[in-house]
């Protein structure tokens, strides 16, 4: 078991960092140069005023129409959001891990704020499974790859959260958690979690366009 | 008023609504999968790029751009009609299967490309990553139209342009012979009124859509009559390009939409005026404002492009229109998405009709956020056959027009053909006993004219 | 080409007053000057239905119910679109022709001015009539016109098949094709648009469609053997007779020549390709990047590209003189072999190149107000009108027309006086 926890925590995350990094690397990367080579009217409209006014927007609970809307939604989706990111970075076990290899560490949240947060994105997850199930409007455009997409963005907070309180055999548990986490990162440039490399290139792009030529609002 | 709930009447509306549409079924008849094969591969792969990719892998399958939808809205939330849900229909099933698809699923596809969707462009709104739906129908329809499967009547009307350059077959000398026949009218109210033609140099070249020479003359009339008044130096040209609209741009034969589209910038370009002004129609300021300039490799109108809104806003903050009384009547404002969502005329809309009316009473939701009319996009374009269907998939404007009748609106301002026509059969079908205006019909009902 | 070299090039000044006018009718309408600028008419109201053509100061013989589409043809002879009773001609300095139409429309003149040719309706059907001769055949629609360069011939694009509302698949077999002095093609298109006769007048192209898709270029009725995404207008090489259009394939446009690609660059967009009349150099507007335009000369675009519109090609005989107009947001320019005048205007008017080949003049418009520019120097005379300036055949004086406190002058000045 050691070992393996060895083998999954050393190698093999090397692996998926450098599948994440470098996968979200050639996504972005290949996705400008076809721009540039099919559809290069597009730069021609970029803005960063009207990007920035619409990526703003955006990432600003209830600054958007829609998010107005849609209040219980939109309290969700960003307490998930911002706990998907802000949990397990500046969790102290991680940041302890990469004060151990590279000698580098930061600011860390409390244990119990973390475990809080934690829950607050499986919270979020169960949420999303539920408006699949239940919404007809999310039903009817939900594939079986969309609840697997749930499935491995839950699956480190999950196993996290087990590892962390020790419950089910703490070693396998951890080697579990280890390897969902680095299934996760690979997954975000090769799925429709990719959604976070592309968003502030499609915002920018509608926001651009909504701004320069349809002067008007796209939020 | 037709209940919300779908009742056993509305079910058998529903039966007869199954339409044969000779277009497509001729179309469909003559398709082979090899060919449905090919042609959206090619399509996809050489007309599209890195946009509708992004779209496709960033769409997170959410469901939250589907309240944006009067269709969907209309129907009970019923998801077949929601925008993802007509592009999971349509696109995601031909990129899925690589382009093998049968016949019967693009009969379906065709269907829901040129008759279920206005490419309204509210559900970019509300999408979170601004996903264009409406591009990604666009070139669903794209499709169709490289396997010869568009509906009917809207192909006729490409065909027209085609040919006449204009969108109702009006002939070389059916243009100016009508605009001297609306002269000669107008000279019994306004003695000395012309409408220039062919006049080189004018300020303003003003260009119209092919019905209103074809069936609503008066409208011509009528915008000769402001010119007349607020003395204004235009021109109309006698040659092709005289019509500004395209539904070429909407059976997605973008090769015709630019023919149409270059004849009219070229046609303003030989009769050397700083401005073309266009009359109330949305749709034709979508495809002169922002979509054929652009196929053509005009980033912007080389001539610039002045919606009637725009330009009444303009006559009416220089005072250049004499009003004798404001309308009494109540009115309501529609704002069309072309105008509105696709050129941000929502303030200027506002200030004409507060200039020109007693009472203005708004819609909810309004300015971009305002519901659609369902017959935009080339929708009414499809013609008869699916006329009921247009009307059952606006029952929300309904709803919002009624909302205003009820406080007090009498009279709803559009100023957009399509919008016009649409709302008038939704008013119809719905009983909603309200009168339907372009403000420039207001503009000439109020106007100080010569004794 | 009309002989220049009979007009007056002497007589420094010549005024028409206009003002009076006003006063005689009930209203004028926007002047035109003759090409020698010799005279100045207009369409003018006398009376309720009735209009008539004043020509410095005269009115011609006959009133008419309604005039419009005054133009001068090239050699003088004053043209109208004229109407009585219903019936529509033309009346060429006040003379209506004798054959009567239901309308007529779209006059076009050879450059020598003998040939006036019009699109006419007869009982909903459709003809060309050249001086006053209709064409024997008609036909149900008539849309796109030519004239053979010495007005020998004239061209249409016709409907040769019925088709009913709403008949699509009728339509898509093919109902129109090209008529030339009414002798119609063969080959059937789905759709025929503009036309070019060669030099010598002898053969006819036409950009055509076979199906929807499917663009060409038809020579004689005889489409290229290869198709294209889309192709614009067709020319004639001067010189050699062969055939070049802009074409467009794999989402890009360049030049075919006989339905081989003629040049290698790819565009944008390119059209107006025009040749010098030695058929050495080959220049047409292209766009090299999204939303830039500049001018290809034999396939090499210019370094200096425009944001908004380029327009009026023209190049001289020899093709050492290229001139267009560029057009960034609201301003004119003008651009002469690649490089763009200093004065900037609101509005200019095509190039107009001296028979020498050295002096470039455009009309021009600011404020308001109009002049003419040479070699990028402004004449500062602030005119209410003008008209292109007109060089003499040794290109050393230039005819000014144009319209100052009401009156209507015509000026012959020395070159040099404006260019300096
Ligand atoms: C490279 C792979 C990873 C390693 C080596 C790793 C290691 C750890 C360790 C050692 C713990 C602490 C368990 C404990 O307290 O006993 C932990 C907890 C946790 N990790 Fe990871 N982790 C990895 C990837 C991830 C990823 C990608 C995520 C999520 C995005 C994640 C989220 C969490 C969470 C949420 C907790 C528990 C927090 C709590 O409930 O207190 N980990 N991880
Ligand atoms: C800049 C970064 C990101 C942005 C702007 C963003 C934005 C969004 C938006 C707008 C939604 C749709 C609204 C909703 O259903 O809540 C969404 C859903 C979601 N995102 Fe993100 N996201 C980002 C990064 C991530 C990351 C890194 C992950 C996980 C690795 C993630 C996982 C999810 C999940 C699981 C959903 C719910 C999908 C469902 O409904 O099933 N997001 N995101
Ligand atoms: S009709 Fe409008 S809101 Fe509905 S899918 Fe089409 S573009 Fe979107
Ligand atoms: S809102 Fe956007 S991401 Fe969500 S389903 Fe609709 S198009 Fe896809």
């Amino acid at each position: 078991m050691h070992d393996l926890y060895q083998f999954v925590s050393g190698p093999l995350a090397w692996v998926a960092f450098i599948l994440f990094v470098g996968g979200s690397l050639y996504r972005m990367i290949a996705m400008l140069v076809e721009v540039k080579k099919k559809e290069p009217f597009i730069f021609t409209y970029m803005s960063l005023k009207y990007s920035l006014r619409s990526i703003v927007h955006w990432m600003t609970p209830f600054a958007t129409y829609n998010w107005r809307r849609k209040p219980v939604l939109t309290v969700v989706t960003f307490a998930f959001h911002i706990c998907l990111f802000v949990s397990p970075i500046f969790l102290l076990a991680h940041v302890t891990l990469w004060d151990e290899s590279w000698d580098i560490s930061w600011w860390t949240l409390p244990d119990g704020v973390a475990d809080v947060m934690t829950l607050i994105v499986i919270a979020g997850c169960v949420f999303f499974l539920l408006r699949r199930l239940t919404q007809p409007e999310v039903q009817f455009v939900t594939f079986p790859s969309d609840y697997f997409i749930l499935a491995i963005v839950a699956a480190p907070f999950v196993t996290g959260f087990l590892a962390y309180h020790q419950w089910f055999g703490y070693p396998m548990v951890m080697v579990l958690h280890v390897l969902a986490g680095e299934v996760m990162l690979v997954a975000i440039p090769f799925t429709r979690l990719s959604h976070m490399i592309y968003s502030p290139f499609t915002r920018a792009y509608m926001g651009s366009e909504f701004g320069v030529i349809r002067k008007s609002k796209d939020f | 008023m037709a209940e919300p709930a779908v009742t056993q009447d509305e079910k058998k509306e529903e039966e007869e609504q199954k339409v044969v549409d000779e277009g497509i079924e001729v179309g469909i008849s003559r398709l082979t999968e090899a060919r449905i094969e090919q042609v959206i591969n090619q399509v996809l792969n050489t007309e599209t790029g890195a946009r509708l990719k992004t779209y496709v892998n960033t769409c997170i399958h959410c469901g939250l751009c589907s309240e944006a939808c009067h269709y969907y809205m209309s129907h009970d939330k019923d998801p077949k009609w929601s925008p993802v849900g007509k592009v999971k229909q349509t696109l995601w099933e031909m990129i899925r299967k690589k382009g093998r698809v049968s016949p019967d699923f693009m009969r379906r596809a065709v269907e829901i490309a040129q008759t279920e969707c206005n490419l309204c462009r509210r559900c970019l709104q509300f999408c979170p990553f601004g996903i264009d739906i409406a591009y990604l129908i666009s070139m669903v329809r794209r499709i169709c139209h490289k396997l010869g499967i568009t509906p009917l009547y809207i192909q006729d009307t490409a065909h027209s342009h085609s040919v006449t350059m204009n969108q109702m077959w009006v002939k070389g000398d059916e243009w100016p012979d009508t605009l001297q026949w609306q002269e000669e009218e107008a000279r019994g109210e306004f003695p000395t009124l012309r409408i220039p033609l062919e006049k080189e140099g004018a300020d303003i070249m003003y260009s119209v859509i092919a019905p209103e020479p074809k069936f609503q003359a008066q409208l011509i009339y009528q915008a000769a009559a402001i010119m007349e008044v607020a003395g204004v130096d235009w021109t109309m040209p006698a040659d092709m390009g005289w019509d500004n609209s395209d539904m070429a741009m909407f059976t997605g034969d973008n090769e015709i939409m630019g023919r149409v589209k270059r004849t009219h910038f070229e046609l303003a370009a030989r009769l050397r005026v700083k401005r073309i002004v266009m009359g109330e129609c949305g749709h034709a300021f979508r495809s002169v404002y922002d979509t054929g300039n652009r196929w053509l490799g005009w980033s912007h109108p080389p001539i610039p492009i002045v919606h009637a809104i725009d330009f009444y806003w303009e006559l009416l903050k220089d005072n250049r229109i004499p009003i004798k009384e404001k309308y009494p009547e109540p009115v309501t404002l529609h704002d069309p998405c072309n105008v509105i969502r696709g050129g941000g005329l929502m303030e200027k809309a506002r200030y004409v009709a507060h200039a020109l009316c007693e009472t203005v009473v708004e819609m909810h939701p309004n300015r971009e956020y305002n519901y659609c009319c369902c017959a935009g996009g080339g929708v009414i374009n499809c013609g008869p056959p699916y006329k009921l269907k247009r009307v059952k998939s606006n029952r929300v404007k309904a709803e919002q027009l009624m909302d205003a009748k009820a406080r007090g609106a009498k009279v709803i301002i559009s100023p957009c053909h399509n919008c016009h026509s649409g709302l008038k059969d939704i008013k119809n079908y719905y009983d909603l006993h309200m009168d339907i205006k372009f403000f420039g019909d207001i503009i000439y009902q109020i106007m100080e004219k010569p004794e | 080409m009309v002989d220049q070299s009979n007009w007056d090039w002497e007589t420094r000044e010549k005024t028409v007053p206009m003002d009076p006018w006003k006063d005689k009718f009930n209203w004028v309408e926007e002047p035109y000057a003759s090409p020698d600028g010799e005279h100045v008419a207009a369409v003018v109201n006398q009376d309720e239905e009735e209009f008539n053509v004043c020509v410095n100061g005269e009115t011609w013989e006959n009133p008419f119910e309604k005039i419009w589409y005054l133009r001068w043809a090239p050699d003088g002879r004053l043209t109208a679109l004229v109407s009585d009773m219903a019936e529509w001609t033309v009346a060429v300095d006040g003379v209506p022709w004798e054959n009567k139409f239901a309308y007529v429309w779209n006059t076009l003149f050879s450059p020598d001015g003998k040939n006036i040719a019009v699109a006419a309706q007869n009982d909903g059907m459709y003809c060309m009539v050249v001086n006053g001769k209709p064409w024997e055949t008609t036909f149900q629609n008539m849309t796109y016109f030519a004239m053979s360069p010495d007005g020998s011939k004239t061209a249409a694009v016709v409907q040769v098949e019925d088709f009913g509302e709403g008949e699509i698949h009728k339509f898509q077999e093919g109902c129109f094709t090209v008529a030339v002095d009414g002798q119609a093609w063969e080959n059937k298109f789905v759709n025929a648009w503009n036309m070019a006769f060669s030099a010598d007048g002898t053969k006819l192209a036409a950009e055509m469609r076979h199906n929807l898709y499917d663009y060409s270029i038809a020579v004689d009725g005889r489409p290229w053997d290869k198709v294209f995404q889309c192709v614009w207008e067709p020319v004639f090489h001067p010189v050699t007779g062969s055939v070049i259009a802009p074409v467009r394939t794999g989402g890009k446009w360049t030049l075919a020549q006989d339905g081989e690609i003629l040049w290698e660059g790819r565009f944008l967009q390119a059209w107006h390709q025009t040749f010098s009349a030695d058929g050495e150099t080959l220049a047409a507007i292209v766009s090299p990047r999204y939303g830039r335009w500049t001018v290809a000369v034999n396939g090499r675009p210019w370094s200096v590209t425009f944001s908004t519109l380029v327009s009026d090609l023209v190049i001289s005989p020899d093709g050492s003189t290229i001139a267009a107009l560029a057009k960034e947001d609201q301003t004119w320019k003008v651009v002469v072999n690649g490089a763009a005048w200093s004065n900037t205007f609101h509005m200019a008017w095509k190039p107009v190149i001296s028979p020498n080949n050295r002096h470039v003049g455009v009309k021009v418009e600011k404020q308001g107000k109009y002049t003419v520019v040479i070699n990028d120097r402004v004449w500062p005379q602030e005119c209410e009108a003008a008209w292109d300036p007109v060089f003499s055949p040794d290109s050393e004086k230039v005819l000014l027309r144009t319209v100052e406190n009401g009156q209507y002058l015509r000026r012959i000045l020395p070159v040099t006086e404006i260019t300096g």
